[in-house]
């Protein structure tokens, strides 16, 4: 059970939109709004301590790196890493790309014999799913057609879950990376992690995940996942935009060559070549986002001070009304597994699709009742196009949605077809 | 009438499910044109060919799929371009896209006269994400207008 007055930590919450009505946000799958300790936590950082981090020798130099370190030691507490496993990238996708963007540095030959353990090349597979969000494919799709490589991916059901009969002969004695979601940020759905790491450690092919959508709703801890990276943003987990983090395990992410080079990443530099230093500082040229680091290390604070059980616990109880309440409406499919015998392998996430009425049209009827959701394809075109659909209207939640919140989605989403004139 | 209202007007309502010059005609004229576009917050697309004689628009036909404004928009495009003059279009085209850019307010009769039932689309001006919706089908006309007054095969 939350708070009561948790609400009260989130001031954009009590503002009102299209003349007055009061907000009922549910795109937190998109973004999410930030309570004051985070909204605070830059402020201050800019009022008192700003400096430039890890150079410089006076006070405000210390304060400022003490600020951004801290912020990285409660990052990594929050999804049970080392302080050193923690780097920092503008967002999740960055995040994602670092890692691409480094096997294929390695494959390029930078990083000399330390690096080696990453080069791929034709003949070699990686491997994603259908289900993953265009950030979690692109890059890898791209990696693929940049080293020879081979992308194949794990096919899902018609309700969206992996299917996991093929698995042997997907991931193989030439997969070398295994990249997959967490939880889909389309049907919610949590992906069974053990499953899939169980095989890529046969094959020696190693794991990306993308927590995107678990970090902020699910307790998440990357030792018992036993992942070699994953990737998730600050400004889903109630911290601010600009910043996101990627675990790696320490002694990968010591021998992988960053994809981003310059200043502050490197030990020594002649003109003929550079030496980098260990993780995470490797990863990290160039200035970096440091109050927005600090706002992401107050997001974590502020959802481990209130328990991710807690908050998993809050996620069950909207989902059962959000997908419980539209699965039921006529005319309306839900997308994902539909019944409650379902419920503990999703998040609070319902998109749907309504009979003849376009997602666009769908948020506009809702907008107009001061219901905030996402419409389009959410950047999962595959997993759409799989469900024979170019897009949705999708319904996301985090600890501030009330019950009532969740009804608002089901009660207007159920006078849709008739304001389109589509009989349902 | 709510802003929501004012958006969906029926004759808003009545092109979308019409599609006036939907599915792609086969033209046998000289100057024809041809475009591709697509929305890529929502992923619609469509296809919009137009065939030229001289300083005329002889034809105007689409096929794609999206949202009720954009839909809608494209179908008004048809009734309103089809058998016009080149000059004509372009007036209107401007028009269309001052329109969306009044934020919800008339252009005034002399404008108005040109767009015809565009006028209803007034109201998409008031919601800038929708504008692109209703911009789909006029920038492939734009666009394929273009493309015909290159091709002289």
């Amino acid at each position: 059970m939350l708070r009561p007055n948790l609400r009260d930590d989130f001031p954009l919450l009590t503002r009102t939109v299209r003349n007055g009505k009061p907000l009922v946000y549910l795109d937190s799958g998109a973004t999410a709004q930030k309570p004051r300790a985070v909204i605070d936590a830059e402020r201050e950082f800019y009022e008192l301590h700003n400096g430039a981090v890890a150079r410089g020798a006076h006070l405000l130099a210390e304060e400022a790196t003490d600020l951004f370190e801290g912020a990285r030691g409660d990052v990594a507490r929050l999804v049970g890493a080392d302080h050193g496993e923690i780097v920092w990238a503008e967002n999740a996708t960055a995040a994602l790309n670092l890692v691409a963007g480094g096997i294929g540095n390695a494959s390029a030959g930078i990083g000399g014999e330390e690096s080696a353990r990453f080069r791929i090349g034709p003949g070699d597979e990686i491997c994603v799913t259908e289900t993953e969000h265009h950030a979690n494919l692109v890059p890898w799709q791209q990696l693929a057609v940049r080293t020879g490589a081979t992308l194949r991916w794990i096919p899902v059901d018609d309700d969206g879950r992996l299917i996991l009969d093929d698995l042997d002969t997907l991931v193989n004695d030439r997969t070398r990376v295994l990249a997959f979601t967490h939880v889909s940020n389309l049907t919610g759905l949590i992906s069974p992690v053990s499953t899939l790491v169980a095989r890529a450690k046969q094959v020696g092919a190693l794991t990306v995940l993308d927590g995107c959508q678990s970090v902020p709703h699910l307790p998440v801890d990357v030792k018992a996942l036993d992942v070699d990276f994953m990737a998730f943003s600050a400004h889903k987990m109630l911290g601010p935009t600009g910043i996101g983090a990627l675990y790696g395990r320490k002694e990968l992410l010591d021998a992988l060559p960053p994809a981003v080079f310059g200043g502050g990443a490197v030990t020594i530099v002649t003109m003929e070549k550079t030496s980098w230093h260990e993780a995470p500082m490797r990863f990290e040229a160039g200035t970096q986002p440091v109050a927005q680091a600090v706002g992401m290390g107050a997001a974590a604070r502020y959802l481990m001070d209130i328990g991710m059980d807690a908050v998993e616990a809050h996620e069950r109880e909207i989902a059962a009304i959000l997908r419980g309440g539209a699965a039921e409406l006529p005319g309306v499919r839900l997308l994902g597994p539909v019944g409650d015998e379902h419920a503990r392998d999703v998040v609070a996430i319902a998109a749907v699709a309504v009979d003849g009425v376009h997602p666009h049209d769908v948020g506009q009827v809702l907008d107009d009742r001061g219901i905030a959701v996402r419409v389009g394809h959410h950047c999962a075109q595959p997993l759409h196009r799989r469900f024979g659909i170019t897009g949705s209207t999708r319904a996301s939640a985090h600890v501030y949605t009330t019950p009532d919140d969740a009804r608002a989605f089901v009660d207007a989403l159920a006078t849709v077809p008739a304001f389109f004139g589509v009989n349902a | 009438m709510s802003s929501l209202e004012q958006m969906y007007q029926q004759v808003i309502m009545d092109h979308a499910r019409e599609g006036h010059g939907r599915g792609l005609a086969d033209l046998n004229l000289v100057q024809v044109g041809e475009s591709h576009q697509v929305n890529t917050t929502c992923g619609d697309e469509i296809r919009l060919r137009v065939g030229l004689d001289g300083d005329r628009i002889e034809s105007v036909s689409w096929e794609g799929q999206g949202c009720s404004i954009s839909q809608a928009s494209v179908s008004v495009l048809h009734d309103l371009v089809e058998g016009e003059d080149i000059a004509e279009a372009e007036a209107a085209m401007e028009a269309f896209r001052d329109l969306m850019q009044a934020r919800g307010e008339e252009l005034g009769d002399e404008r108005d006269d040109l767009l015809g039932d565009a006028t209803a689309f007034v109201g998409v001006g008031k919601y800038p994400a929708r504008i692109k919706c209703a911009m789909l089908g006029w920038a492939a006309f734009k666009d394929a207008m273009i493309q015909a007054r290159k091709d002289q095969s």
